[in-house]
């Protein structure tokens, strides 16, 4: 067996050139990758960059065309039953059983994992009450607002409790205040031990949640650390000006820098913090949103 | 193997949920074959020695238990284009086997279901039928082949539109042509043939033949097992097919 000397006891996914081609478009183009155990982990990149791509392949709805992917010690293509049983995940769009109620979609679920009728029940009532929504049990589903439903997609992924938790633009399209709810959603989470996989292409979203950020853009892995050194790469603050009808921005270590070089433009600019939108920027040419 | 009972259950938590409206969609066809083909123009038409409403009830069992069965295709294709369910399957720790067995089972169902409304009605039309283990062992492998058969074509069709024109170009068909309404054996020797490629014509003859209390042939149950196994062996195939 490969896996065991390969991979550390501390990494949760590992990824070694993973490839995969729909026709002439390569999604994913080698792309190495490792997540440690615990972390939150996110994955960013501007649409069609290859994030959901990578988690399908995870999550075995997609099959690689080459290269190796290990889940917890675990080939998912040696042994992918046993990877699944390891994640949970939800998914862009949400793929819930709208015929069905909220119980009976966890019900479900926890048979599908193969969990105990006791612990399916026990484990379903416990995850209701943490997206706070015990009382909606008997609702059916296709009667529930988006941030509901997506709540309950969260609380289904974690009714077999799962090691690895993969989040695939978890609030897109969820107002500001839903989308708040969700974010302390998965910090929680995450201080529970789950490991958190993200993927997002809301800046605002990595920064705030994650404690190592990886940039992909057309397949490819270009960078990745915790989202303070990346952006500390460029400095800490930056001064965007509109000038020749482009827009230009000059990043400083210090404030007093960034404040002086604003006083002696010609053309009006406005100061800011360096977020990872900058990095992904100076790396690619490309606004990750 | 508690996911193939999971993919099953879920399917008839679907059917509990509806079954009013569904028994009602059930009724709707058979009624209106047993008043027109039956009550209206088979008073005076006889094959045989029997009445043509005793004639055509086996038939429409056996029509019945196909176009349930297949209906569960339909069922499949909303959970996977509208609700995305299916990728919950596909995520999950859910063999090809027992997902295609899940399934399989509860068109299955559907099947016996939709049959015992046709017995029913065939009842308050007055119509008496011997249903013995032969009629429901042939019911059995005709609904289960068509019930893997329908979860094969859920998998290989791309769309909801994909789907209509499947029933249309495979069920419409056998249900006209599949021995319900008319003996094969009327037919010149060519069309005979051709017919009898048709599983539902092999379903036809065996439940007939039960329900007339006459002697079973070994060839249809025989046919119908080959057909069953053919079927799941595809929607198994088809299932692979279906992850991009």
């Amino acid at each position: 067996m490969p896996a065991a000397p390969l991979l550390s006891r501390s990494q949760m996914i590992r990824l070694r050139g993973l490839s995969k081609s729909y026709g002439p478009l390569k999604a994913l183009d080698g792309l190495d990758l490792e997540v440690r155990r615990g972390e939150l982990f996110a994955f960013l990149g501007p649409n069609g960059a290859g994030k959901s791509t990578t988690i399908r392949i995870l999550n075995g709805i997609t099959r690689l065309d080459t290269g190796e992917a290990f889940i917890g010690g675990v080939d998912i293509r040696r042994d992918p039953l046993k990877a699944k049983r390891l994640c949970g995940m939800v998914a862009q769009h949400t793929s819930l059983d709208g015929e069905l109620s909220v119980a009976e979609n966890l019900e479900i679920h926890g048979r599908l994992y193969g969990m105990s009728r006791e612990d399916r029940r026990r484990s379903a009532r416990e995850h209701l009450e943490y997206v706070e929504m015990a009382d909606r049990a008997e609702t059916l589903v296709k009667t529930l607002s988006g941030g509901l439903k997506r709540r309950l997609m969260i609380a289904r992924a974690l009714v077999h409790r799962p090691r690895l938790l993969f989040l695939d633009e978890p609030t897109v399209g969820l107002d500001p205040a839903i989308r708040r709810r969700i974010w302390s959603l998965v910090k929680s989470i995450n201080r529970d031990g789950v490991t958190v996989f993200l993927t997002t292409h809301y800046i605002e979203e990595a920064e705030f949640l994650a404690d190592t950020v990886a940039f992909v853009n057309r397949g490819r892995l270009l960078e990745t650390g915790p989202p303070q050194d990346i952006m500390g790469r460029l400095g800490s603050w930056a001064v965007d000006t509109f000038e020749g009808g482009e827009m230009k921005t000059r990043f400083f270590r210090e404030r007093g820098e960034a404040a002086e070089c604003l006083r002696g433009l010609s053309e009006s600019g406005s100061l800011r913090r360096v977020n990872l939108e900058d990095a992904f920027l100076s790396l690619t040419g490309r606004r990750v949103a | 193997m508690s996911a193939f009972l999971a993919i099953y259950l879920r399917e008839m938590m679907i059917l509990r949920r509806r079954l009013k409206r569904q028994l009602l969609s059930i009724s709707v066809s058979p009624l209106l074959y047993l008043v027109t083909f039956g009550f209206a123009l088979g008073g005076s038409v006889k094959v045989g020695d029997r009445g043509y409403l005793e004639f055509l009830l086996p038939g429409l069992i056996s029509m019945a238990s196909m176009t349930q069965a297949f209906a569960i295709a339909g069922e499949i294709n909303t959970a996977r284009f509208y609700f995305h369910a299916f990728e919950e399957f596909q995520a999950a720790p859910v063999s090809r086997l027992s997902f295609v067995l899940g399934e399989t089972l509860a068109g299955l169902t559907r099947a016996f279901i939709a049959m015992a409304v046709v017995a029913i009605l065939g009842f308050l039309f007055g119509v008496r039928i011997h249903c013995g283990p032969y009629l429901l062992l042939a019911a059995f492998l005709n609904a289960f082949a068509f019930a893997a058969l329908a979860v094969a074509m859920a998998m290989l069709v791309k769309s909801h539109a994909d789907q209509a024109l499947l029933s249309n170009f495979i069920i419409t068909p056998m249900a006209f042509l599949g021995g319900t309404f008319f003996p094969l054996d009327a037919l010149p020797a060519w069309a005979r043939t051709l017919l009898q490629a048709l599983p539902l014509s092999h379903a036809s003859k065996a439940i007939r033949a039960d329900a007339f209390r006459e002697a079973p042939e070994l060839a249809p149950f025989i046919i119908l097992a080959a057909c069953a196994a053919a079927f799941f062996c595809l929607a198994m195939a088809a299932v692979s097919k279906a992850r991009d």
